[in-house]
């Protein structure tokens, strides 16, 4: 606890901007001695992918070389060089505080942006799993939105996403690629990746009409009955699509044109924060959280209840079904046993492990059982016995999830951080 | 001076038992009413009903002479209906000060997508509302609780959070079913402190159910007694006192023998 402390105090007066330096330190430090040299003399085959933790799982010989990569690589340069930069990186974040909070916002996302295409660029696998954990992401704060903010239990998430996956993939399909079921492009290929929003909201807007089908139940019913509801919507969904052949069927779709690059799935992840971030903290979208702890009282406060559900429904169904669009687009084929209970168990997990009624809680689930997820992967088997404990002990011990009930506060996280006088 | 709320021959059925039968009411602007009788009379159902969470089976409600009967609730509160409930019904994961603000919601005009880009109309409706909320948090003295979760708070002051919201609605009537519940004898001169305060301050009408009879008799210019449903005695608070059919319903039949 005391060393804790200790090191809490040192690094207190780093400001954000610190951190991302020497986060980029560590990234360059990989990318131009990771392989040739750090790696070498450890006896490490190549550079650990995630951490080195399937490394360290398939062979334990390899742990003492993967502590000492973290070390040399992550740990020691990310905390020399954020301490030792806040000479300067105090005064740059002290001026960007000047400027108006979304100016500093993009400046830091967009550093924030660099370092993470540099570290993800350095392995392929890696680009892959920072994609999915971006739509994750999406999809967790999405899951948010109904179960946490509105309080409802659906499980209906993976059947929002197939409608946005399947909508957005037939309409690229459709106009861009010369496609075996969908015959020739109709426009230009080139056209593609600039109206690709276009395809990806027609799916999240097709997605938030699907779930009306569970909003106006809601209306009567609550907990486990519309569980039951939304969980039947998710099968409706999962047979529909295996019967229509027309889209492949249980076959599934492919051949989706490679829209979805890093920096356009972080674009639509950033905007997804932002858009959800400022509905939540707004009077309408509190009237969520009220019509979920008293609907009666909510009523008598002037709030419309019913417009409240189908909002929150509504909402939630959209920006799923844009992670959907997205994830279509970066596996290239879909089907639609990816949208069953197996996607359910997941996204339930990663929301309750990260924390309702949080945006900043539902990023923390979604990066955390995706990395594990990811990091486990050698263990096979045993990795489904480990992630499920891990989500009973926070259940035990943090009923409402890690970090719940909180929001992201930009000003006070991107601050400049002065140390405060000595015995003042 | 005309009625500011008018109820009409009100009658309301569960299925087949007659919870209300030929209801009258009559309040003027800036009157305190009283509503007694003893348990399960239908006091909160009438409270119900014009409130509109029931719909009644037949009669008729005005409220500044346009029928309210139908409408659904919130609309109801937006024309000016605000009301407390009997056991405190309050939003328990949200702060004071977001109580408050909430209760604005109908005096908000900058719609979803204000909300989800945060437009400059959005900003500007929230300060408001936020500025108001101050406002009516020290007038009902709970201002230094603002940032709290309202479950932590002790009761009484539970209570004052609910009447501020209530007011925060902008209402024409005031409905409080029990104010006083659960409360000790120094939180009741409180209570009536506020509700005076309320009464003066905002200019509301006020129609209120109450059990305590000293409460009732010290604030009520007007009172009503239900009994199974029906009104047995109205006037003015001396009348209803000494008023034999009362005193019957509340402590039973005189024994002349």
């Amino acid at each position: 606890m005391e060393i804790a402390r200790k090191f809490k105090n040192t690094f207190s007066n780093v400001p954000m901007l610190g951190w991302l330096l020497g986060v980029l330190a560590a990234v360059l430090i990989e990318y131009y001695w990771g392989y040739d040299y750090i790696s070498y003399y450890l006896g490490l085959p190549k550079i650990p992918v995630l951490f080195g933790t399937l490394i360290m799982l398939k062979d334990p010989m390899m742990i003492p070389g993967v502590i000492g990569y973290d070390l040399i690589v992550y740990v020691i340069p990310i905390l020399l060089i954020a301490k030792a930069s806040n000479f300067f990186t105090n005064p740059v974040a002290a001026i960007l505080e000047k400027t108006p909070l979304w100016l500093s916002a993009i400046i830091h996302l967009i550093f924030f942006y660099g370092v993470l295409h540099l570290w993800a660029g350095i392995n392929d696998y890696r680009v892959l799993v920072v994609k999915l954990t971006m739509i994750s992401i999406i999809l967790t704060i999405s899951i948010n939105v109904i179960n946490g903010y509105q309080g409802e239990f659906s499980c209906s998430h993976p059947g929002f996403m197939a409608i946005g996956a399947y909508i957005s993939s037939i309409i690229t399909l459709y106009f861009f690629v010369n496609d075996k079921t969908f015959g020739a492009a109709v426009l230009s290929p080139d056209l593609g990746p600039w109206l690709f929003p276009f395809a990806l909201i027609a799916g999240g807007i097709g997605a938030s009409l699907g779930s009306l089908l569970v909003a106006v139940p809601s209306f009567r019913t609550r907990g486990d009955y519309l569980a039951i509801i939304s969980l039947a919507f998710m099968f409706i969904i999962k047979s529909a699509i295996e019967n229509l052949n027309v889209i492949g069927g249980a076959r599934g779709m492919g051949g989706q044109p490679d829209y979805a690059p890093l920096p356009i799935i972080f674009i639509w992840t950033m905007l997804c924060i932002w858009v959800v971030h400022n509905f939540v903290t707004s009077i309408m979208g509190k009237a969520l959280n009220a019509v979920r702890d008293d609907e009666a009282a909510s009523e008598s406060m002037t709030v419309k209840t019913r417009k409240t559900k189908m909002t929150a429904f509504m909402f939630g169904a959209f920006w799923a079904g844009i992670a959907g669009g997205l994830f279509a687009h970066v596996l290239a084929y879909i089907n639609p046993g990816m949208f069953s209970i197996n996607r359910l168990a997941e996204i339930l997990a990663m929301v309750y492990f990260g924390g309702l009624n949080s945006i900043i809680g539902s990023i923390v689930g979604a990066v955390s059982i995706n990395v594990l997820g990811e990091a486990l992967r050698p263990l096979e088997l045993f990795k489904w016995i480990i992630i499920p404990l891990i989500l009973i002990l926070v259940m035990i011990f943090r009923p409402y999830g890690l970090i719940s009930f909180k929001e992201i506060n930009a000003k006070k996280l991107l601050r400049a951080k002065h140390k405060r006088e000595q015995g003042a | 001076m005309s009625a500011l709320l008018n109820v009409n021959k009100m009658t309301h059925y569960f299925g087949g038992l007659r919870a209300v039968y030929n209801y009258n009411l009559n309040i003027k602007p800036h009157q305190i009413t009283g509503l007694i009788g003893p348990n399960g009379a239908g006091k909160t159902t009438i409270f119900n009903l014009i409130t509109g969470v029931y719909t009644p089976t037949e009669g008729s409600i005005t409220l500044e002479n346009k029928s309210i009967k139908g409408l659904e609730t919130n609309e109801i509160a937006a024309r000016g209906l605000g009301r407390t409930f009997q056991n405190l019904a309050l939003w328990r994961h949200m702060n004071v000060l977001d109580h408050i603000k909430m209760a604005h919601y109908s005096q908000l005009s900058y719609g979803l997508i204000g909300s989800f880009f945060n437009t400059s109309k959005c900003r500007e409706q929230e300060s408001r509302v936020e500025e108001n909320s101050y406002r009516l948090l020290e007038l009902f003295d709970i201002k230094q609780h603002a940032d709290q979760i309202v479950t932590n708070l002790p009761y009484g002051a539970q209570r004052r959070v609910e009447m501020a919201r209530a007011m925060a609605t902008n209402p024409k009537i005031l409905f409080l079913d029990e104010p006083t519940a659960g409360m000790t004898p120094d939180e009741l001169g409180q209570m009536i402190k506020i509700i005076r305060k309320v009464h003066q301050d905002f200019k509301v009408a006020i129609f209120l159910i109450e059990h305590r009879m000293k409460f009732v008799m010290e604030l009520c210019q007007h009172i009503q007694t239900l009994v199974f449903g029906e009104l047995i005695a109205e006037g003015p608070p001396e009348e209803i006192q000494n008023n034999p059919e009362v005193i019957e319903a509340y402590l039973g039949k005189e024994d002349l023998t």
